[in-house]
């Protein structure tokens, strides 16, 4: 056991940890933006722009991972623009994994912030506006220090979803180790090449961890709610 | 002086309704707003606010506000707004709400000193009363020193002894901040006991405008009564005193004289009844 254990190769599970944290970053930042203003929104384009966050759900991966791949790609206008004049290669490669990951995961972030906006008292905000405080000020002082639980869910759900992304990063990616070949892609190979030993041990590992982290916002969403007792 | 002349086409409960209002208020006075739920009261509040659109002109001190070009946000108004569900930031300490407002830590004490919450300064909003959320908002409400305060129904999630203190300290902070303020407000004992004048409002317009006492008195038949009620204000006018009581919803004159008068104080619940009249009792068609 323990020499299996010593022959396991864990850098998949390092690359798919920085894809899923960068990710997570990078959609943190936009996600806040594009949440509250849906939130706040009365326009009536207000649906078509949800449906377009929401559509990677129902999306098959493979979907996202050829249109990617169409856009991205050296052959098209874009790909062709971005490597010309930055040097850039944005496809089958660590870069083209982030980009296809930050479309895949973008409904994790954005719905939970922006049920967690939604749920916040008109009042409130609109008392922060009185006080003369601008949309941005109400924004970082008021709303988001009262979501904490949407906050937590947005963020760790963000990343354990691209932990457990498959199909996207292996259109885009290929399968290169040590640049795209993540924990997922890995135990994908494996299987195909009967190594059901290696597989076994690295699913556990994945099995354990999404355990422990979703165990960890469940603990931490229970606890905020004792504290704030809910926002009234 | 605020000059009010708005229109607005609002869905109350009975369809499609115009909120039309013209109205110019005095500087400092204390207006409290009536009527039945629906009538646009809150919408009211909200447009001077800057917190719904309307069409019209809103015109404060020669500051305009509303006209047909411009509407100035909220944000720029300074104006003071009191929620009835208080409407604190629960992520904040209680000082924290008020410099949330305006930096300014002597103002904040002070006026937690004024409303007896100065001891609770570092609390969170979630561990208080509901009298204590509510001035605290009052206390936030007044940071900006406001021109105008805008309060919709303050008190009605209060209970009776808590609704009386709170409404001394509004008349006070009204009265030392000078302010121009107005209330939307049901009970009768507030309205008369805070304001100077009365709007009723109904299906958007404004049905009566007045004094408190003209507004809310109503004269009783001469049925034989017992009463109970509260003892709001006795009033010497010549030789005799008028005592003003409010009972249930309404507020009804009694005459006094001197000997009765000076047993009585104001605010004791006192009862009202008569003897000089027959009971007359009729059956009642079913």
């Amino acid at each position: 056991m323990f020499e299996t254990l010593k022959l396991i190769e864990f850098t998949p599970f390092l690359l798919s940890f920085k894809l899923a944290g960068i990710t997570t970053a990078i959609l943190f930042t936009i996600g806040v933006f594009l949440a509250w203003g849906l939130s706040q929104s009365t326009s009536k384009f207000k649906p078509i722009l949800e449906s377009i966050t929401a559509l990677p759900i129902v999306l098959p991966p493979s979907v996202i991972g050829f249109y990617v791949l169409f856009t991205l790609s050296h052959n098209s206008p874009l790909g062709a623009f971005v490597y010309e004049y930055f040097g850039i290669k944005m496809v089958f490669n660590f870069t083209g994994l982030v980009i296809a990951s930050c479309f895949y995961s973008l409904p994790f972030m954005v719905q939970p912030l922006q049920s967690g906006f939604e749920a916040l008292p008109k009042n409130m905000l609109e008392a922060s506006y009185i006080a003369g405080k601008s949309k941005l000020v109400t924004l970082f002082k008021v709303a988001l220090p009262n979501i904490k639980p949407s906050l937590m869910t947005a963020i760790v759900i963000t990343f354990a979803h691209t932990v457990g992304e498959f199909g996207v990063v292996l259109m885009v990616g290929g399968s290169i180790p040590g640049q795209t070949k993540t924990a997922a892609v890995s135990i994908y190979e494996m299987v195909e090449i009967m190594n059901y030993n290696a597989a076994h041990i690295y699913s556990g590992i994945m099995v354990l961890i999404s355990f422990l982290v979703l165990l960890l916002v469940y603990i931490f969403n229970r606890k905020q709610k004792h504290r704030l007792g809910g926002v009234s | 002086m605020i000059e009010i002349a708005i229109e607005k086409e609002l869905l109350g409960s009975m369809g499609k309704m115009d909120l039309s209002i013209n109205l110019s208020i005095e500087s400092q006075s204390f207006v409290a707003l009536s009527g039945q739920s629906g009538s646009g009261k809150t919408t009211l509040l909200r447009i001077l606010a800057g917190l719904e659109k309307a069409k019209g002109k809103i015109v404060i001190d020669d500051e305009v506000w509303l006209d047909a070009k411009n509407a100035l946000p909220p944000q720029q108004r300074g104006i003071g707004f009191v929620f009835q569900d208080y409407a604190l930031f629960p992520n904040m300490s209680v000082l924290d709400n008020l410099l949330f407002v305006r930096n300014d830590k002597k103002l904040a004490m002070s006026l937690l000193e004024m409303t007896e919450m100065s001891e609770l300064h570092a609390r969170v909003p979630l561990s208080l009363s509901g009298g204590q959320k509510q001035r605290v908002s009052l206390c936030r409400a007044m940071m900006n020193r406001p021109k105008l305060l805008l309060m919709d129904e303050p008190l009605s999630a209060l209970d009776p002894s808590m609704r009386t203190k709170l409404q001394h300290e509004i008349l006070t902070l009204h009265k030392e901040f000078k302010t121009t303020t107005l209330m939307v407000s049901h009970d009768p004992s507030e309205i008369y006991r805070l304001s100077n004048r009365v709007i009723v409002l109904s299906q958007g317009k404004v049905i009566q405008d007045g004094d408190a006492k003209s507004v809310l008195l109503r004269t009783q038949g001469s049925q034989k009564f017992s009463f109970e009620g509260e003892l709001l204000d006795i009033v010497k006018v010549d030789v005799i005193y008028i005592a003003i009581v409010s009972i249930g919803q309404q507020i009804v004159e009694v005459v006094l004289d001197e000997s009765e008068a000076k047993d009585l104080y104001v605010g004791s619940i006192v009862s009202v009844s008569t003897k000089a009249f027959a009971p007359i009792i009729q059956s009642l068609k079913r």
